[in-house]
């Protein structure tokens, strides 16, 4: 008896749609042992981690400011995926994004200089963001080297980056040696939308970026494009699209929108700029992107999902003591399931008897 | 001039040594998997997993062999976990890879927990009488950590399985065509399996190095993305045994270049310094690449392609 993979003739819709919820299900199940593994009572540390950031207003306030740059970055990553195009640096392009939109700000500094600030940084952000994502795209394009290790060697080059800046040129005279700029100017910072509380405008540019790529991807031909280069290379080739041209395409607009969110991040949220204030945005967009089946409805629900994992481990880590990396684990853990069970989508499990010659099964 | 005394150049050879054996262990194993057709990008995650657990192992029973053991026993785990993924579910290896680093970080950072600010004692360097105590050279060439030779010696007899027996001949073609070998009556999946559990195996050796014989401790994140360079050397080295450790040298004199630079005091902000090793794996990856063809490269035909054997 052995567990073998099977072809399905047709995709299963049925397990498309529950692919997701299986797996966050199998990931609550994973879950409930290691906090019993690692003494903790399972259904107060999973009720501390899912259920009581959704009990208060502050939490829920909290929950949509984590959630607005996983969404933002993971639709631009998922447009990468679809091409079959590997952007896995989108951590580095948030933080050059952050450091070019800052630049305009640290510049204009006590200057008073008006309105025009703030949707400039916007746009430098995304400018340094998208121009960062070239480099891996054009590598890949003009000489063929790997999209994937080029993208994530540039993550370090650009924490370093930002690392030197803040320690050195832009750091704040006032500032008692702590590696930080000074903080931006009220013209410098995203507008806040409800007063009183943290939630900005980089909500809404989620929502509208979430809009604008679900219209792109169903109703456009360049959303046509995308989905058949990735699904269908030899068939993309026959209606005479280029493959490279998505590259460039695919990583500019992921590394426009990762390099968006990076100085919303830091002109809403955090005032000024310095080093580690991305808790790992641009990885677990990945998760995000994978766990919402790369479509940008399900990416903003499954954005929604990821915050609430890092506001339950901060939670969590206060509460009840339990290490912060947990959450890296569960993310993980989340990571493994989401992948195994697409792969049900197009594959089914069947039990077949040994027989002679049958050696190529599951080891 | 300091850097023209022989004691210096002995230290800098020294320190590249020892930043290039981690590179060199875990870019040997990633190699095999890599010539039998698997794409493992998890190898930063099963290192830091071999780190931990080795630290662990080590600080437990005060043995560095009993450390290595365990980091041994944490990649093949973690390489595990990664085979039944691609191998047994016919998941994209891009995506299962990349679901292993970020679970091995958040691993090895719950294992190193309780282990903040604990030290150990590193593995011992050779001493032979006589030999070691020859100027200049003794010390590089009899006065190394047993991780050293063992590195050199695992590539060895890679060479000698992938080019000298039936076995990796096969090993070999399965990397090449699957679908020709699984026709020859070839287990490729088996096969496969074998060989992602030897480089997660190698991996976590390569991890473990780090707080067995690099720094005595166990810090979070301390492979410092080495596992994305050994990758990257593969790469460099067109899957080809003999140029790895020329790639694998060369990367760890890149990585040390930094603090030798700071020893001679030169003007340089040490951020620039820390992000030469990625910058110049770039660089590398993009004139390799160009190459490609010309080089006699051995790039497996079916590297990262899923296999699900019809029957």
């Amino acid at each position: 008896m052995q567990l073998v993979l099977e072809r399905r003739a047709e995709r299963s819709t049925t397990v498309a749609i529950a692919s997701p919820l299986i797996a966050i299900a199998l990931t609550l199940l994973t879950m409930t042992v290691l906090f019993a593994a690692l003494g903790k009572n399972p259904l107060i540390a999973l009720s501390i981690y899912f259920i009581e950031p959704l009990t208060d207003s502050y939490s829920l306030v909290e929950l949509a400011v984590k959630a607005t740059p996983l969404v933002t970055i993971a639709v631009g990553l998922s447009l990468c995926y679809l091409a079959n195009v590997w952007n896995i640096g989108a951590e580095g392009q948030f933080l050059i994004g952050a450091v070019c939109g800052s630049w305009l700000a640290v510049r204009t500094q006590g200057a008073d200089a008006g309105a025009w600030v703030f949707p400039v940084m916007l746009t430098l952000g995304a400018t340094g963001g998208a121009l960062y994502a070239l480099v891996p795209a054009a590598a890949k394009v003009r000489f063929g080297a790997s999209e994937i290790l080029t993208s994530l060697m540039l993550v370090y080059v650009a924490d370093l980056l930002l690392d030197y800046l803040v320690r050195g040129p832009w750091r704040d005279p006032n500032g008692f040696n702590f590696p930080t700029t000074a903080e931006f100017d009220p013209v410098a910072t995203v507008p806040i939308l409800i007063e009183g509380t943290r939630l900005h405008l980089g909500a809404l540019a989620a929502l509208a970026v979430v809009a604008v790529a679900s219209i792109a991807l169903s109703r456009t031909i360049k959303g046509f494009e995308i989905k058949v280069v990735g699904a269908a290379p030899r068939a993309a080739r026959f209606a005479g699209f280029s493959a490279d041209r998505l590259v460039i395409l695919t990583f500019l607009i992921s590394g426009a929108l990762a390099g968006l969110a990076g100085i919303i991040e830091v002109a809403g949220l955090v005032g000024h700029l310095q080093p580690n204030f991305s808790p790992g945005y641009g990885f677990t967009a990945i998760i995000v992107a994978f766990l919402g089946r790369l479509n940008p409805i399900g990416i903003l629900i499954a954005g929604l999902f990821l915050a609430l994992t890092f506001i339950g481990g901060e939670q969590a880590q206060i509460s009840i003591k339990v290490p912060l990396d947990l959450t890296k684990v569960f993310q993980g853990i989340l990571l493994f399931y989401v992948l195994a069970c697409d792969s049900l989508i197009l594959y089914r499990i069947r039990v077949v008897s040994s027989r002679p010659g049958a050696a190529d099964a599951v080891p | 001039m300091q850097f023209l005394e022989p004691a210096f150049l002995q230290a800098i050879v020294l320190s590249v040594i020892a930043a290039s054996t981690p590179l060199l262990l875990a870019a040997s194993g990633e190699l095999v998997a890599e010539r039998a057709g698997v794409l493992n990008l998890g190898l930063e995650g099963m290192m830091i997993m071999g780190a931990a657990c080795g630290f662990a192992g080590a600080y437990f029973t005060d043995s560095v062999i009993v450390g290595a053991l365990a980091g041994v026993l944490a990649g093949v785990f973690m390489s595990a976990v990664f085979a039944a993924l691609t191998l047994g579910l016919a998941v994209n290896q891009v995506a299962a890879g990349l679901a292993l680093t970020i679970f091995g970080i958040g691993l090895s950072g719950l294992i190193g927990a309780g282990f903040v600010g604990a030290r150990i004692e590193t593995a011992p360097h050779l001493h032979l009488p006589v030999l070691t105590d020859i100027a200049v050279i003794g010390n590089i060439a009899f006065g190394q950590d047993a991780f050293v030779y063992a590195s050199l010696a695992l590539l060895a007899g890679i060479w000698w399985f992938l080019y000298r027996t039936r076995a990796g001949l096969v090993l070999r073609a399965v990397g090449d065509n699957h679908v020709s070998a699984h026709a020859l009556g070839y287990p490729v999946l088996r096969i496969r399996f074998w060989a992602v559990l030897f480089g997660g195996a190698c991996a976590g050796l390569g991890g473990a190095y780090l707080p067995l014989a690099y720094t005595p401790f166990f810090i979070p994140g301390m492979t410092a993305g080495r596992g994305w360079i050994a990758l990257a050397l593969v790469v460099f080295a067109s899957w080809l045994p003999g140029r790895l450790v020329i790639g694998a040298y060369l990367f760890g004199f890149v990585t040390i270049l930094q603090l030798h630079f700071q020893a001679l005091h030169v003007p340089v902000p040490s951020q620039f310094m820390s992000s030469l090793p990625y910058l110049a794996t770039v660089l590398v990856l993009i004139a390799i690449s160009r190459r490609r063809g010309l080089a006699g490269s051995a790039t497996p035909a079916s590297l990262g392609l899923v296999f699900v054997p019809d029957r």
